[in-house]
């Protein structure tokens, strides 16, 4: 597509879903309501690990105003020892991570589920359950997992031949990494830590699911995929997808975190015990506690390079939390570290830890964050050994077209060069800095995803056209298919409405994530709008009895071409459309597709900073993303994703952390005290979008929703380093941490 | 499952007579910027509400004759802002409470709830301490008086008799060249709860400090009036030896507690930074030259 002749593809379009969300009339996952619905409520694990020998629920079932009680006797069991895999989920985890069954594996693991009539019936009937408890010795924190002797999880898993908390383990592999280091001039190897961050989305898990009769599901419920809440569910409860119809709220945040289910199969449990709709609602308490963070990591990298700053062996181990139940994101960890490097001689290794904390679910580029925050500091004490620029030394060892990547590509025409460039060129890279000021830099890498997409595009009897796709919107989906329907069709964006359909009304669609959305949704929408146009030349074509091929469609209307020409006045849209019943039938076109193509996305970040010596707050001055965004289709939405993968990683880098208490329970379920950046923490967050179009894509179009995140903490971390010459290798940055890290000559040097 | 009485009483004696017939079960309602929150977290479950903000007493703003001002105990910080005096005479007061919670809550939070919810770290507590404010207090028995400082008495409990309420505060006349401020660390920039909260009000007399208070919050069980403090500064010309006399009085005040928040180290440090840093925005603001 020629980019001169597009008319609403880079547009920044009113938003559809603008008006009802700043009115308020946009429904969110608990704002749907039933005649006869009731309440369900979960009692959770008081204990971070026990054995449950018994429940005995009759107290709450007697209670009046309880119309169901469900264990997890109620809930589909997936043996242990047949891995049933859906999407990034194993079943056999699933089943006992949404009601526990032998074991209780963290404080907040839900073991009963009441609905009643009220609120507060059922969590006065939850008080009376009652639960026999086997008091189990609990570990949280890796370093203590992994020592020999710590408690253990699961029977069921052993690593190296012995019972273990490492449930599994990657490697990618290239070259020959010991004669890569043989060759370094310099080599540095370092350790780091970061702390399992929650995704943070404002609205909570809820659902509302009824249960007919006849066992037909309706479930409407707030997630990144109804499709996966409908096969989870499905799994899950033992009834048919084909029974189960689950319709997708607007959706309050999601950055992965609502790639899973939770209260679903639960409440359509409870609903089909009770005959009532049941409505399930978490409070933030529930959310933090229960519900996926992201990983906490322990790493170590190790880089060689020559000392005119080739790099030429590179080593990665990153130890990841998964909470209770196998499945970190080791292979974002370990897959994206290196990936933006052209580096000969490459290990990278990923061992997944369990622990006695709730199990993770996917964060914006799972993994990658963790990886590229170890890498990409080395990289800056590399720089600084070889007293090379950090941006060169970059650049020297980019990643380009043709480069093999440990993780396995070879990759196409990317962007990242463009991107280290671009930083390197603008006039905020030589910005002056001022005393206990600094600056890092850092790049990142996410794989994108394509997978299955449906679409359904129909052109209304007036004329108008509906497009129906099946991923929920988080990230601008709608607005910017709208964009990609209208450049097609030749017609103005305002006669596009876009809707996210329910599993019965939109063919099969994969979930939201992996940044995939607008890549997959606008293969399909492409092919279906060229179907409809075929149909529309088609129908002028029988109007005008002339053939098909010689009629073009051009602005929104039918024009006679060839020999032809001017022979009958053009037919717009509107036209063809009240003529469709008599030229043959209605017009409109679907298509499913399981999409490739999708291609990596790389970005390169510039952070300044300022420490407050004497309080130890690091507060971010200036920042600046450059990313390959392929085509930025609606620029403002891609402009947000870039933002806010900055701000969430800047909390990651300096406030955000999960606090233990010695009985092993959060003690900070809230956003009181898991300090999210707010507001006033951040400047402006500055965007450079470097557009090289996807080469794979009708559009060019990238994933451009996780790379944002992936180079901040590195960035925010570099930065501090060039604030005050003193490195901290572990996350957060928190104020005590720092202070206690400022020493008198720390100072005197920074000074 | 009980259910919740409220009333909205337009009379202290109403109010006080309701409050003592629910012998222990009843709470204030001004603001309910911190009630609200505890009963929606099982913390407290009231079995009646006597809402004192339809009471003219407690929500409105008098100067005195003498220019010292009185301020109902129920006045929201947003309605204190407006005060067209108020944050000229008592700008570190006024800030203290401008910083409780968001633009929203601002338009609802009191400083007399800050100080009756009894939290250590309450934002005003530490400059109405140091603007040697006295409170107004009555209850079944009648009317008294009291320091700020009298009224908290550990995390959560203040010195209230049984159903007596908080009416108001009573600030001081200024003298010429007297001037407050508030200060306190948090890790993010709002929207937070106070790691340190330093309060600190000061009159200087051709550059000498002939006054000063100072107000500690989050540093002990309750917030602290550090006399030793004001005594370093007092008789000084503010020089680095005298501020650095009352940060070290300051951070040797401290009982802290590790917590979630902060850690003893950290605070008993930054107890000092922030003494300096808010005697240093004081003196300016009383127009040191």
């Amino acid at each position: 597509m020629n980019e001169t002749s597009n008319k609403w593809i880079g547009q920044n379009t009113i938003r559809p879903d603008g008006a009802d969300k700043v009115t308020g009339r946009a429904a969110y996952g608990a704002d749907t309501t039933m005649p006869g619905m009731i309440w369900g409520s979960v009692l959770r694990s008081p204990h971070p690990h026990a054995r449950i020998r018994s429940i005995d629920t009759s107290k709450a079932e007697a209670l009046p105003g309880v119309k169901a009680v469900i264990t997890a006797k109620d809930i589909v069991e997936f043996p242990l020892d047949k891995s049933v895999v859906l999407g990034i989920q194993d079943m056999r985890w699933m089943c006992r991570n949404v009601m526990a069954r032998e074991k209780a594996l963290f404080h907040g693991h839900p073991v009963a589920a009441v609905a009643a009539t009220t609120e507060a019936i059922a969590a006065e009937a939850c008080k009376l359950i009652d639960v026999d408890y086997e008091v189990l010795p609990w570990v949280i924190e890796i370093e203590d997992a992994i020592k020999p002797g710590a408690p253990l999880l699961h029977d069921f898993i052993q690593f190296e031949g012995k019972p273990s908390n490492i449930a599994g383990t990657l490697e990618h592999k290239l070259g020959d990494i010991d004669a890569g280091f043989a060759q370094a001039d310099v080599v540095i190897e370092r350790s780091f830590t970061t702390r399992p961050v929650h995704q943070g989305y404002i609205e909570t898990h809820a659902c509302l699911v009824s249960v007919s009769a006849d066992g037909k599901t309706t479930i409407w419920s707030s997630s990144q995929g109804q499709f996966m809440v409908r096969a989870m569910t499905s799994l899950l409860t033992g009834l048919p997808q084909s029974s189960i119809r689950a319709i997708p709220a607007e959706i309050g945040g999601g950055f992965g975190g609502k790639t899973i289910v939770y209260l679903e199969p639960l409440a359509t449990v409870l609903s089909k015990k009770s005959g009532r709709p049941v409505k399930m609602v978490m409070s933030r308490e529930e959310v933090m506690r229960a519900t996926g963070p992201t990983s906490g990591s322990m790493s170590t990298v190790k880089i060689g390079a020559t000392k005119d700053g080739k790099i030429v062996a590179a080593q990665g181990t990153y130890y990841l939390q998964a909470g209770a139940f196998p499945g970190s994101p080791i292979r974002g960890a370990a897959g994206c570290a290196f990936a933006p490097y052209d580096i000969p001689n490459v290990i990278s290794r990923g061992f997944d830890v369990v622990s006695n904390r709730s199990k993770v679910a996917a964060y914006r580029a799972p993994g990658a964050p963790i990886g590229a925050y170890a890498v990409e500091c080395v990289l800056d004490e590399i720089a600084e050994a070889l007293k090379i620029d950090p941006l060169d030394l970059r650049i020297q060892n980019a990643a380009r077209e043709g480069t093999k990547a440990a993780h396995g590509p070879v990759y196409p025409r990317i962007g990242l060069l463009e991107t280290m460039e671009a930083a390197r060129a603008h006039p905020h890279y030589k910005a002056p800095l001022g005393k206990f000021q600094g600056r890092g830099v850092a790049s990142g890498f996410w794989f994108n995803a394509g997978g299955e997409s449906s679409a359904q595009v129909n052109i209304t009897e007036d004329g108008n056209v509906v497009v129906t796709t099946g991923h929920p919107d988080i990230g601008g989906s709608r607005a910017a298919i709208a964009n990609i329907a209208a450049e097609l069709l030749g017609i103005d964006y305002r006669r596009v409405s876009v809707l996210i359909g329910d599993t019965a009304t939109v063919g099969y669609s994969n979930l939201t994530g992996g940044s995939r959305v607008l890549f997959a949704s606008a293969i399909v929408v492409t092919e279906s709008a060229e179907q409809v146009i075929g149909q529309l030349k088609a129908r002028a074509a029988k109007v005008w009895g002339i053939s098909a091929d010689a009629v073009v469609w051009e602005n929104g209307e039918a024009r006679p071409s060839g020999d032809h020409t001017g022979n009958f006045p053009t037919m717009t849209l509107a036209e063809i459309a009240a003529k469709a019943s008599e030229t043959g039938g209605p017009i409109g076109a679907g298509v499913q597709l399981n999409t490739t193509g999708a291609e990596g996305g790389f970005s390169t970040h510039i952070c300044d900073v300022e420490v407050d010596v004497e309080l130890g707050i690091v507060s971010v001055l200036r920042y600046t993303s450059f990313q390959d965004v392929g085509r930025a289709v609606h620029p403002a939405y891609v402009e947000g994703q870039i933002q806010g993968g900055a701000a969430q990683g800047i909390g990651w880098a300096l406030n955000e952390e999960y606090i233990y208490n010695k009985d092993g329970k959060v003690d900070n379920p809230g956003f009181l005290d898991y300090r999210m950046p707010v507001c006033s923490d951040l400047p402006m967050l500055d965007a450079v979008m470097i557009e090289i179009p996807n080469p794979k894509h009708p559009q060019g179009v990238r994933g451009v929703g996780e790379v944002p995140l992936v180079p901040v903490m590195a960035a925010v971390a570099n930065a501090v380093h060039s604030a005050l010459g003193k490195r901290f290798y572990s996350l957060p940055m928190s104020p005590p941490k720092v202070l206690e890290g400022l020493d008198e000559g720390t100072l005197q040097a920074a000074e | 499952m009980t259910d919740i009485q409220y009333l909205a009483p337009h009379t202290l004696d109403e109010a006080v007579g309701a409050f003592a017939a629910a012998a222990g079960t009843a709470r204030i309602l001004a603001g309910g910027t911190d009630l609200l929150v505890q009963m929606r977290a099982g913390m407290v479950r009231p079995g009646l509400i006597v809402d004192i903000k339809k009471i003219a007493e407690m929500t409105s703003i008098e100067e005195t004759a003498d220019g010292g001002f009185v301020v109902g105990a129920a006045v929201s910080g947003a309605v204190l802002a407006e005060h067209p005096r108020f944050g000229k005479v008592w700008p570190g007061v006024l800030e203290s409470i401008n910083l409780i919670g968001s633009t929203q809550v601002q338009g609802r939070a009191s400083a007399g709830g800050n100080l009756c919810n009894g939290s250590p770290a309450g934002d005003s507590v530490p400059a109405m301490m140091a603007a040697d404010a006295i409170v107004t207090v009555q209850g079944p028995n009648g009317r008294r008086q009291m320091p700020v400082e009298a009224v908290p008495a550990g995390p959560g409990r203040i010195n209230l008799a049984p159903a007596e309420i908080l009416v108001s505060f009573t600030l001081p006349p200024r003298p010429p060249g007297s001037s407050d401020a508030y200060l306190r660390m948090i890790p993010r920039t709002e929207m937070d709860i106070a790691v340190v909260g330093c309060g600190v009000s000061l009159t200087l007399t051709n550059g000498v400090c002939t006054a000063a208070r100072v107000g500690l919050g989050a540093v002990a069980p309750t917030v602290l009036l550090v006399e030793a403090a004001a005594k370093a500064l007092i008789g000084s010309k503010l020089d680095t030896a005298a501020v650095d006399a009352a940060a070290a009085a300051c951070s040797a005040a401290c009982r802290p507690i590790d917590d979630k928040r902060g850690t003893i180290v950290y605070r008993t440090k930054v107890a000092g930074v922030l003494l300096k840093r808010t005697v240093g925005i004081a003196a300016d603001r009383a127009g040191r030259a």
